[in-house]
């Protein structure tokens, strides 16, 4: 499902690359972990994987399509087959539970009607049901990923990405954020993960990717925090 | 749905940034009711030197001693002559000077200090290419009985000289007034995605289509200079009424008339012009400013 191949990233004035020379791949359904401290490229991968930015060197392969040949014109249909959660939610605070999932579908030219069938039902997936009409400042942090986790998964994407997405959250809401989002890795979807919530790894017993100055030290499936 | 959507993004701009948006209409208006009077002063001038080039005549006026025979001379040679358009007309002194008492009937103590005599007679011969005055005058001024040859295009060449300035400054002003109506809409259009930037972000994130994510804003810029160019088009037609057939009645019946066709036709040039210049600066804005 995704395949990085001898993948560096130097950013523009950085005097060592964010990522050097990192190989590995992950199949479909996987639910995979990248760790590693700050600034340790973890997030470049994430980049990388929604064609945010371009690898200095090597290929990104993302269902079978080199991300990096990707025509400009062809982004944001990729994108539609991949979510993604932030750290800070990125929910538009001007519009409701419902109309924030609601608007991933209009932009991308779903029609009301259908989005008028699918939003409630995955935010009841999502356990947000009978919240449809609540703003973002009125909802927890955590209903508020729940929100953004409902946004990305949406469109049913074969992928999705999650940075940090427990990062604003007190351990008992992260637990919850990380059964939702192993519930979504049961339906088929493949979920690539960066944190470092060491107590989230520990229990989910998933493949981990470690990462540290740019180079994968450790890749162990059923993997701890170390 | 789409296109309901965008429209109201369009509409919700405009509103939420409305000082920006009336300032934008003002000069766009202005630039481009400057372009239109300039378009239709070159058309003017076009027109007149047209008209006028049909018509203007080199006068070969006789000295007053000149002899019949040096006269039909002149006659015949003129007759003969290629450049020169058919059939010449000869104006004699009594001719000339009732010419003259109708043009200064204003003036009487003119008239009555003139002469029948003292008026000259001429030929006045029209020119196949008005541009070949200057061997016209050359083969008949010196010739026997000939005093002067004048060209009245000298004279028009002055007032197209004036008129032909007076559609340079107006095109300068359009110039100057369209830079400022265009940094005014690029502006404006990176307000608008600063106050929109979590919607692109969300929109980019969850794949919207460029043209989907940019279409709003571009559409804001179009309404703009839409707008600015029917107040354009109505001021050009404000001056139709109250310059040109009003206050300056006078002087534009001397030259030719300005017809409503002409400023009428000025609208939709108007607004293609306003929409697509500034559609296409709040686009190349877009470019710089929303990041694949």
């Amino acid at each position: 499902m995704i395949r990085l191949e001898h993948v560096t990233k130097t950013y523009p004035k950085a005097s060592r690359p964010s990522l050097d020379d990192v190989s590995t791949s992950i199949e479909k359904g996987d639910f995979v972990f990248f760790i590693g401290p700050s600034g340790s490229g973890k997030s470049t991968i994430i980049k990388l994987l929604l064609h945010e930015i371009q690898p200095t060197k090597g290929k990104v392969v993302v269902n079978e399509k080199d991300v990096t040949a990707l025509r400009s014109w062809r982004i944001s249909g990729f994108r539609r087959q991949i979510g993604c959660v932030f750290q800070d939610f990125r929910l538009l605070p001007n519009r409701t539970a419902y109309e924030n999932v609601a608007f991933a579908l209009e932009v991308i030219g779903k029609s009301q009607g259908v989005a008028r069938r699918v939003v409630p039902e995955v935010l009841e997936l999502v356990g947000l049901g009978g919240k449809e009409h609540r703003y973002p400042h009125e909802l927890s942090g955590g209903e508020q990923q729940r929100v953004a986790v409902a946004r990305a998964f949406v469109n049913r994407p074969l992928i999705l990405l999650a940075d940090e997405p427990t990062g604003n959250l007190d351990p008992d809401t992260s637990i919850e954020i990380m059964r939702l989002l192993d519930r979504i890795n049961r339906t088929g979807t493949t979920v690539v993960m960066v944190t470092h919530d060491s107590n989230i790894v520990n229990q989910m017993r998933r493949r981990v990717i470690e990462i540290e100055s740019g180079k994968i030290v450790r890749d162990q499936p059923r993997g701890v925090y170390g | 749905m789409r296109f309901k959507y965008v429209l109201s993004e369009v509409m919700v701009g405009l509103w939420r940034n409305v000082t920006m948006t009336v300032a934008m209409i003002i000069t766009m208006a202005v630039s481009l009711t400057m372009l239109g009077a300039s378009l239709v002063l070159y058309k003017q001038i076009e027109a007149m030197k047209g008209y006028y080039f049909e018509r203007v005549e080199v006068s070969i006026f006789l000295k007053n001693d000149a002899t019949d025979q040096q006269q039909q001379a002149l006659a015949e040679q003129l007759r003969n002559d290629p450049m020169v358009k058919q059939p010449v007309t000869f104006e004699t002194k009594t001719e000339a000077y009732n010419k003259f008492k109708v043009q200064f009937k204003d003036a009487p103590d003119l008239v009555k200090a003139t002469k029948p005599d003292s008026l000259p007679a001429s030929f006045r011969v029209k020119l196949k290419d008005p541009k070949q005055f200057d061997q016209i005058a050359a083969t008949y001024r010196g010739r026997d009985g000939v005093d002067d040859v004048l060209d009245q295009q000298r004279l028009l060449a002055k007032v197209f000289g004036v008129l032909g300035a007076a559609q340079n400054m107006a095109l300068a002003v359009a110039i100057i007034q369209g830079i400022a109506a265009l940094l005014l809409v690029g502006n404006t259009i990176q307000v608008a995605a600063y106050s929109r930037r979590r919607e692109v972000a969300v929109m980019k994130l969850v794949g919207a289509s460029n043209w989907f994510i940019q279409s709003p804003f571009v559409l804001e810029a179009m309404f703009a200079g839409i707008i600015g160019a029917v107040v354009a088009s109505l001021g050009l037609m404000a001056a139709k009424v109250w310059l040109i057939d009003g206050t300056l009645k006078p002087l534009t019946s001397l030259l030719t008339p300005v017809g409503w066709g002409r400023i009428l036709w000025m609208a939709p040039i108007l607004v293609g012009i306003g929409a697509v210049v500034s559609g296409v600066t709040g686009w190349i804005t877009l470019r710089f400013y929303i990041k694949k």
